[in-house]
């Protein structure tokens, strides 16, 4: 196979008619147009390329979602990851790096003080927290790890593979989350009036086009998966726009390399075979219906909150004074929050959004500080 | 939420575990989302599971759209 050239897709040459098309199709539609990019890696892609300020120029008014996992996580997880590395002896809290800097009213994960024989391990990958069970058999190990379908399927996967091999002392604590639920939510509340959507193109390529097809059918909006290249990203724009033009919504795709229409068939079963749909509480936007996952009952025994009775709904609000809640409900943009670049930043953040590195709070920060661009 | 890359399959064993080749580092990746995965596919590879194969028709064709984008806003 010949490579895939990526840099054709970040090119001026490519990009520049797109962004003119662009603009085009905005002044034929009520201004602003709001168009909620639902995942955090297309926040942080649209300001990194410096597209969100040129999309504004031209009446777009793109709005992040609620897809960073991060974020979302309340932290009653955090803080009974904290309780779970301190008091448990002889344990290895295996965890995404951006998950131990988020603060809580106990201190983030990376500062708590681990009981005897127990410690913090940053991994990449859920799979090398199983390598490290597998290593060490006298320790308990605990995967903790928040993630959305792109994620879960290579947790169900380890789960699994601990199954497989009888690996006893491997355990998960997953924040795990579904990114159809939170959209449906936020149409139903009406809170954020959006005009259509940039759907996850990572997420997209597990759950493929048609989980999102009920945002065309129920509430009449257009709406485009794209990819994180600059192109991709505007390309699913203009669909966007074209649709609303031509007032015939649909879930296009502008990420076909990658997503097919049905998804990944083996990821999705693999994530069914393991987890079940559960309500969940998010972050900022309360309770939602079949937005979580758990464990089904033949895999509870690498479940993580039952193994070490944990309490993961012990807290759901932010530290002191952080509005990580209302900037994931899009009612609030970054620079509007008191602590903004002030008593909150990258080194001492109070919030998950400033942490995560596709958090609105950071991307602001790192990106669009002077802009003063009205939201992320 | 979901950052992931395309690197290209350098190895792969009978029970679905490689490596892959992402901008010449070598990276060890779990398979076994992509069972008809091969050496020399490209990938997508997120937390070390590959989760999605890269189509080349479908690249093609959308770096054709953008010429052809480029070519109707000249007229």
């Amino acid at each position: 196979m010949k490579t895939p050239d990526i840099k054709a897709f970040r090119d001026r040459a490519s990009i520049e008619p797109v962004l003119k098309e662009i603009a085009r199709r905005a002044s034929r539609l009520p201004s602003p147009f709001r168009i909620m990019e639902v995942c955090g890696t297309h926040t942080m892609a649209l300001h990194k390329y410096g597209l969100a300020r040129q999309l504004a120029e031209s009446g777009l008014d793109m709005i992040s979602g609620p897809g960073c996992p991060v974020c979302i996580t309340p932290d009653g997880y955090h803080e009974a990851a904290v309780k779970l590395l301190s008091e448990t002896e002889n344990l290895v809290l295996a965890s995404f790096g951006d998950m131990t800097r988020v603060p809580t009213r106990v201190g983030p994960i990376r500062n708590a003080v681990p009981a005897r024989g127990s410690r913090l391990r940053i991994v990449y990958s859920p799979a090398e927290a199983l390598e490290e069970a597998r290593g060490h058999p006298e320790k308990e190990v605990v995967f903790y790890g928040a993630g959305f379908e792109t994620t879960i399927p290579g947790i169900a996967r380890t789960v699994e593979a601990a199954g497989e091999t009888k690996t006893a002392n491997f355990s998960v604590l997953g924040a795990l989350w579904l990114i159809p639920p939170p959209l449906r939510a936020l149409l139903e509340s009406g809170a954020t009036a959006v005009q259509g959507f940039l759907y996850p193109g990572h997420v997209s390529a597990i759950i493929g086009a048609g989980a999102y097809a009920f945002i065309p059918e129920t509430y009449g909006l257009p709406g485009a998966i794209a990819g994180f290249e600059p192109g991709d990203m505007l390309l699913g724009i203009l669909s966007v726009l074209d649709q609303a033009v031509s007032g015939r919504p649909e879930v296009a795709n502008a990420y076909a390399r990658v997503v097919r229409p049905e998804g990944n068939p083996q990821a999705l079963e693999i994530m069914d075979r393991i987890f079940e749909p559960c309500d969940a509480l998010w972050r900022g936007l309360g309770e939602i219906p079949g937005s979580g996952l758990r464990f089904r009952k033949a895999w509870i025994a690498h479940d993580a909150e039952r193994k070490f009775r944990l309490d993961v709904r012990s807290s759901a609000d932010d530290v002191a004074g952080c509005r990580c809640g209302d900037v994931l409900r899009g009612l609030l943009s970054p620079p509007q929050c008191p602590l903004f670049g002030k008593a909150c930043s990258p080194d001492s953040p109070k919030g998950p959004c400033m942490v995560s590195y596709e958090g609105a709070c950071l991307v602001h920060f790192k990106f669009a500080r002077r802009k003063g661009t009205p939201h992320v | 939420m979901c950052l992931a890359v395309p690197a290209r399959i350098k190895t792969i064993d009978a029970s679905s575990r490689g490596t892959v080749d992402h901008m010449g580092v070598e990276v060890a990746v779990d398979f076994s989302l992509l069972p008809d995965s091969k050496k020399g596919d490209w990938v997508i590879v997120h937390a070390g599971f590959a989760i999605s194969c890269l189509d080349p028709d479908e690249a093609r064709e959308t770096l054709k759209l953008f010429r052809d984008i480029a070519r109707a806003g000249g007229q």
